[in-house]
């Protein structure tokens, strides 16, 4: 079976690109073949910085023929009739369509109509201009002469050549010809731009990839990532010092080279002064170089791995020479910039974040942080926190935002706070909660475990959330441009993971009351008129929470049903107790005695809906015992009883924090429910004792809401 | 090259290096333009690349621009940033389909050997919020060291172009110090001479650095340069509004656009002093910036309406 070669040649194609473009190249193209009915053997996309290649392997040479009999009308039909037979079915005349008979019909025509498949070449030649001419490029662009004109050839970069072969192994294939906005498909490519620039003559995939090889490029972008990480580890190895991995930085660098060359350099030890991360960041995000560490001390070498795109003449002295001119000038840099931002004192910047505006209508950094340090002071006892320290940390943690080398590397926010007030002998809480503050950053992100660092943390995402509430800023769909869910999630995995218990109510409160006096929380002279507000505010800000809190227990396997229940409930706001309450209503239901509870409950609240709609009116009021002694049956008798006991014992237990024990309680009503339902008629024919045992019904219905809002409970 | 006096290599003379690009690019057909005579922030805001880069004509030019980055001052005492520096602008309208070749051409020109030189094209999306303009294209590379910026453009001034221009953007005393293997601008051999015949950099701009450092950063009459940004506005405005075609005339065309975008890059280096001092704040910012590209945008229709925007005569 023939294969298929496909190889676009263009300029460099950026590095972040490369791969997904290979991938959708070779969706794209199966798609389409397989849409027409083409099924293949396997299909392989390749990319490096100047071209995406395809193989396809297995392809038929020609597509199925298609044979269809299409009846036609009766012989003798009216002439319209035949007209518009032969026509449909592409005849001339009605010598070319067969007759045939049908003991109920009569004669009639029948037209053989016979599509021998089309050759593949046809078909890819058809199929790849489209997809060429309609890639799905995140960002593309139009060039040269041709883009004079309107709708002409977009490409991430210059498109220059087009390769495409068809054919079977033991032949010579042939080349499938097309030609998309003046680019004509060939079965020409080229080497490595400066090693091997020459045209190379290619007939398939077999002779396609060594002859690049020969022409010095590695096609397969993985290849280049093991060839540049066995190199850089033995260059590391030979000078008794480990390679700091950095998956992401060696997916790039293989991006941007055809060819790798792991080269070391080294720059002044005095440079080991600047902090190991800065030391990182410069070299990694400016220069797109690996560091090295000693493997005795973890401590970073003065030495650096280049991955050059060249075999030099002079064996790669100069690019060394030229490299390390360049990290000697970044490091410069950072070295003057560590040490420039060490003579002013954190607690000194704070004025100049006046003058950064966090949002046009929240305010400056600078009253940003008063309010996180109001909120963390006020935070800091209930999660075990010094106030003064929480306070203090607070007003330093956003400090760091105005030196020099967070303007520089916006990444190293946090951590340089740390280091500078490390030094500046702030208490190390302190100096931890100014780094950790900004944690949780995502699901996965580590959860600060000091008390002072968990304080600041909260309350800097609890300003942000209720702030950008209050201006009417919250996430719709996809979009969450201030990342509100992940600061949601973070105050959940900070008190859940902590195991810290807060009314977030009361400190969403306090959150508030500087934002009072701002418009979208209008200014109303009644008191009533506040409170009513702040109570819808709340609960559209705690359905925010529970829905986040949905999303973070069904990924670790809770049901996001039983969180529903629980939170259906009043006045529920200590995230904790919650999970602890969905977690014992988890555990109840299990059993089978839950399992029961829950049919009883519903066959209860069934009853009652249907009921009460007939009637009218609800049955609300407590059972008359009298009624249930002098006229009920004796497992009415018991089940009142047992209600009476259980609902209070349930209650206490709640109010005690004790789930499980609620949940026993509850778990005591199965049997007395299950006899009631097996041997008592609800509508009894006297009126009051039927009513009376509507609001039976009803108490059961009661007794389970004191864990949870049962008629939520889905399965 | 070998009849080059030594005075004139690129490796040991900053004028040389420029006379060697400006000989090169001539010899692709660039018409080369001295430096255009208003204070602007990159080579990019010269006419002959922002009105040049708009309509169908075909446009070849190479210049020198000298560049005002008034916030870049660092009273001479950084060895690695100016706030007067030379850019070294290529644009060819449109790109013919070897520029990386003839891009690389003009390293080899200036002694770049591609031998022992690792040269890269590295991603590098490149916009111009005042100018209304975006291209793609590449940072380029030469041992890890950024040597040029490489661009297509795909819009300016709002407008998209067609054809598309290709545009090189050589920043010379970096590029200068690498040949010349300094460490600091200041120590570059402006002339290429020896002995008492040697001018450095510094002899020619350190002064300068320094003295205008002073004046961005302390000195400079704010009031002066609010008004300043405020009469260029409207001298551009009215410029505009003079310049288009009277109604019931034949002739369709726009008769002031170069003088109008004149007071365009005015304003821009007006708000760059003014960004220098730290008076405008940050939403001010946005706002400015906004104006300024307001500008362009109605300099570069009225340019589409002219000769040399593409409109017959």
């Amino acid at each position: 079976m023939p294969d298929l070669l496909l190889e676009l040649f263009s300029e460099e194609i950026p590095a972040r690109m490369q791969r997904r473009a290979a991938e959708d190249l070779k969706k794209l193209v199966t798609d389409a073949l397989v849409e027409r009915g083409f099924l293949y053997e396997g299909a392989q996309a390749f990319s490096t910085p100047r071209r995406l290649a395809l193989t396809i392997m297995g392809l038929p040479v020609k597509g199925q023929d298609v044979r269809e009999e299409r009846k036609g009308p009766r012989v003798g039909s009216p002439d319209a009739a035949i007209q518009g037979f032969l026509k449909g079915a592409g005849l001339t005349s009605l010598d070319q369509a067969r007759i045939e008979s049908d003991p109920k019909k009569g004669e009639f025509y029948v037209a053989i109509i016979e599509k021998p498949g089309r050759a593949t070449t046809a078909v890819l030649a058809e199929i790849l201009p489209q997809i060429v001419k309609t890639f799905p490029w995140p960002k593309s662009m139009r060039w040269g002469a041709a883009s004079a004109e309107a709708g002409s050839l977009r490409w991430v970069r210059p498109l220059q050549s087009i390769l495409c072969t068809f054919g079977p192994e033991t032949e010579d294939p042939e080349i499938v010809r097309f030609e998309v906005d003046g680019i004509v498909s060939g079965d020409v490519t080229y080497g490595h731009r400066f090693l091997a620039p020459d045209a190379i003559r290619v007939k398939r995939f077999d002779d396609y990839a060594p002859a690049l090889e020969r022409a010095k490029v590695v096609l397969d972008a993985d290849r280049r990532k093991d060839m540049i990480l066995h190199d850089a580890k033995d260059l590391a190895f030979a000078q008794g010092l480990e390679l700091v991995e950095d998956e992401g930085l060696l997916e790039e660098v293989a991006g941007l080279v055809e060819w790798p060359v792991v080269l070391m350099g080294s720059f002044d030890e005095a440079f080991l002064g600047i902090p190991p991360e800065v030391i990182r960041t410069t070299i990694r995000a400016n220069q797109k170089c690996f560091v090295l560490r000693d493997p005795n001390t973890g401590k970073l070498a003065n030495k650096f791995l280049l991955t050059s795109n060249l075999i030099a003449s002079d064996g790669g002295k100069t690019i060394v020479g030229g490299n390390e001119r360049v990290v000697r000038a970044r490091l410069s840099d950072a070295k003057f910039f560590w040490e420039t931002d060490q003579k002013v004192k954190l607690e000194d910047r704070l004025e100049k974040l006046k003058t950064i505006v966090f949002h046009e209508k929240l305010g400056t950094q600078y009253e940003r942080v008063e309010r996180i340090a109001a909120l963390a002071k006020e935070l800091a006892p209930v999660v075990g926190a010094d106030p003064a320290l929480a306070e203090r940390a607070a007003r330093l943690a956003k400090a760091d935002l105005v030196t020099e080398m967070v303007g520089e590397f916006p990444e190293l926010q946090g951590l340089m706070g740390r280091y500078y007030a490390t030094l500046q002998g702030e208490h190390p809480s302190v100096a931890a909660a100014v780094e950790e503050h900004y944690k949780p950053l995502g699901p996965s992100d580590r959860v600060p475990t000091d008390p002072v660092s968990v304080a600041v943390a909260l309350a800097d995402k609890i300003d942000t959330l209720v702030g950008f509430w209050a201006i009417d800023e919250k996430p719709t769909g996809s979009k969450d441009p201030f990342a509100l869910r992940r600061a949601a999630l973070g105050v959940i995995r900070l008190l859940l993971v902590g195991e810290k218990r807060i009314n977030l109510r009361r400190y969403v409160s306090i959150a508030l009351n500087p934002y009072r006096s701002a418009s979208a929380v209008p200014a109303d002279t009644s008191m009533t008129g506040i409170s009513q507000r702040e109570d819808a505010f709340f609960e559209d800000l705690l359905s925010f929470f529970a829905d986040r809190l949905k999303v973070y227990l069904r990924d670790q396997g809770a049901r996001h049903d039983l969180i529903d229940a629980v939170f259906a409930l009043e006045g529920q706001d200590d995230l904790l107790m919650i999970v602890r309450r969905v977690e014992a209503l988890g555990r109840f239901l299990d059993t089978e005695d839950g399992a029961n509870l829950l049919a009883g409950y519903r066959r209860a609240a069934n009853i009652l809906r249907i009921e009460e709609k007939k009637d009218g009116r609800t049955y609300d009021e407590a059972p008359d015992l009298h009624i249930v002694n002098d006229h009920g049956q004796i497992e009415e008798k018991a089940l009142a009883v047992a209600l009476h006991g259980a609902k209070d014992e349930a209650r206490n237990a709640v109010a005690a924090e004790d789930f499980e024990g609620a949940m026993r309680a509850l778990s005591r009503l199965r049997q007395p429910v299950d006899a009631f339902f097996d041997k008592v008629t609800v509508n009894a024919e006297d009126p009051a004792l039927r009513a009376n045992r509507l609001r039976l019904l009803n108490s059961l219905r009661e007794a389970t809401r004191t864990v949870a809002d049962f008629s939520r409970i889905e399965g | 090259m070998t009849s080059e006096p030594a005075h004139m290599n690129p490796a040991r003379s900053f004028q040389g290096l420029i006379l060697t690009l400006q000989r090169y690019w001539a010899e692709q057909g660039c018409v080369i333009l001295q430096p255009y005579d208003m204070e602007m922030g990159a080579g990019t805001f010269h006419p002959a690349t922002t009105l040049r880069a708009l309509g169908p004509k075909p446009w070849r030019a190479a210049y020198v621009q000298p560049s005002r980055r008034p916030k870049d001052g660092r009273y001479g005492e950084n060895p690695n940033r100016l706030q007067h520096y030379y850019q070294f602008q290529v644009i060819l309208k449109p790109n013919p389909p070897n520029l990386q070749e003839l891009y690389l051409g003009s390293l080899e020109a200036i002694g770049i050997d591609t031998a022992v030189h690792d040269i890269r094209f590295v991603e590098d999306d490149w916009e111009s919020p005042t100018l209304g303009a975006w291209g793609l294209g590449w940072e380029c590379w030469c041992d890890g060291m950024e040597v040029s910026q490489f661009t297509y453009f795909q819009q300016v001034a709002g407008f998209e172009c067609a054809p598309v221009a290709g545009e090189l953007t050589y920043g010379l005393e970096r590029l200068a110090m690498y040949l010349q293997g300094v460490e600091s601008i200041y120590d570059l051999n402006f002339n290429g001479q020896d002995g008492d015949r040697k001018v450095t950099y510094a002899q020619v701009f350190l002064q300068a650095e320094q003295e205008y450092s002073r004046h961005n950063f302390e000195v400079a009459d704010t009031e002066m340069l609010f008004r300043h940004f405020r009469d260029a506005e409207a001298a551009c405005r009215k410029y505009l509004e003079a310049g288009e075609p009277k109604d019931g005339s034949n002739d369709s065309r726009h008769l002031m656009a170069l003088p109008a975008y004149d007071q365009c890059i005015k304003a821009s280096h007006m708000f760059n002093l003014l960004d220098a001092r730290g008076v405008i704040s940050v939403t001010e910012r946005q706002s400015y910036i906004l104006r300024v590209r307001e500008l362009a945008k109605a300099c570069g229709a009225a340019w589409l309406k002219t000769e040399g925007g593409g409109v017959a005569a």
